[in-house]
């Protein structure tokens, strides 16, 4: 969850190749803490394929909303997210259903004529243990038109390199590095349900904090059935500015004093 | 309407009553007696007080001013209520937050990065 009053601009990508034919595809992310029990966050997709095009894809927004008051064992976070994307689109954001290879070997011009307007629910549920922090999703979408339900998965695993802090300022300290496990893939529709003909992958993943500016974050996947991918690398940058209604406020009170001399 | 559905909306609207009369009052007041009691593992030390700092900057700061003297919506945290209060309250009140309050929960930071928090909070 994003701390209220708080926007974190990110930049995460995708690479790999599909079909012989290498791609990009990014995802602009604004995330914005509304409430500390409610986080929203707007997406915009795009990717370019080698020897096809590049395109923008379509947007995303979605609602986290935290259900319990304190902190527990297990701790619940629901998540509601439209899509208005197109069938190029290739961020991966999540894997459901029967995704697969195939889908992005699909040439651009062809995929794009699909739109695809779909709601996602999540039910995140996160939990920290003596430094670790551990999450599961349970994904379920909804093609708006007449499809299927597709359902998909994510289970993490993430821990600092260090569980205290050193005194000192510094900009390689164990403690600013976090590492960690992802698996995730597709767990059919509602018509065929299971994780037969689904894409699974088993991703590492390191996340570096640098001191007081961004975090950078990559991971390399790795398919563990035939409908996956054989690899995928993910890079990711995040920045947050803190309480970004007060600093605008700042700017256009300073810019008023300005112009009252 | 059932009387079983009348039922069952009633608890549903009793539950969040005592939700919401459960999260008023300043997130220090709110702490169970048992949490307080939980003393503070970690040694007081400068190095563990430096540290503290540097989290508070990244992590509280934010909201909460480098100087921990807050503003209109935030409060202040260099003051005798934190400084006097219970190692064991603080470290509740950064695990649970306070929703209603505005004030996330912090228990994403291991354990003891909260206490080094701590450290440093009591030293304002």
């Amino acid at each position: 969850m994003e701390e209220p009053g708080n926007l974190e601009l990110a930049l995460n990508g995708v690479t790999a190749s599909a079909g012989g034919h290498p791609f990009l595809a990014g995802a602009w992310e604004l995330e914005y803490g509304v409430k500390a029990w409610w986080t929203t966050e707007f997406y915009l997709d795009a990717q370019t394929t080698s020897g096809e095009s590049t395109l923008f894809t379509g947007f995303r927004w979605e609602n986290r909303l935290r259900v319990l008051p304190t902190e527990h064992w297990v701790n619940p976070v629901i998540y509601v997210e439209y899509e208005n994307i197109n069938g190029a689109d290739k961020t991966l954001l999540e894997v459901v259903g029967h995704d697969g290879k195939q889908d992005l070997a699909v040439p651009n011009n062809v995929a794009s004529l699909e739109q695809q307007r779909e709601l996602e629910t999540k039910l995140i549920l996160g939990s920290y243990v003596k430094g670790w922090t551990i999450a599961e999703n349970i994904i379920v979408e909804k093609n708006l038109a007449h499809e299927p339900w597709e359902f998909g998965y994510a289970v993490g695993v993430s821990r600092p390199l260090a569980l205290r802090a050193r005194p000192e300022r510094c900009t390689f300290c164990p403690e600013n590095w976090q590492a960690g496990v992802e698996v995730y893939g597709g767990l059919g529709t509602t018509e065929q349900f299971g994780f037969r003909d689904t894409s699974q992958y088993i991703a590492p993943t390191v996340e570096w904090q640098l001191p007081e500016g961004p975090t950078l974050k990559l991971s390399a996947g790795f398919g563990l059935t035939g409908q996956s991918l054989p690899v995928l690398f993910r890079v990711g940058v995040s920045y947050e500015i803190a309480q970004v209604g007060n600093a605008i406020k700042g700017l256009f009170s300073s810019a008023h004093r300005e112009s009252a001399r | 309407m059932t009387r079983r559905s009348i039922h069952l909306v009633a608890v549903l609207l009793c539950s969040s009553a005592i939700v919401l009369a459960a999260s008023k009052g300043l997130p220090l007041q709110r702490v169970p007696i048992s949490a307080q009691q939980r003393a503070n593992p970690i040694d007081t030390n400068d190095d563990n007080r430096r540290a503290g700092r540097k989290l508070f900057l990244q992590e509280c700061a934010p909201c909460h001013g480098r100087e921990a003297l807050g503003n209109r919506r935030v409060p202040p945290l260099a003051t005798p209520m934190v400084r006097q209060a219970k190692p064991g309250a603080l470290f509740w009140v950064l695990r649970n937050g306070s929703l209603c309050h505005g004030m996330p929960s912090f228990a994403h930071l291991p354990e003891d990065m909260r206490w080094q928090i701590i450290v440093f909070l009591k030293s304002l």
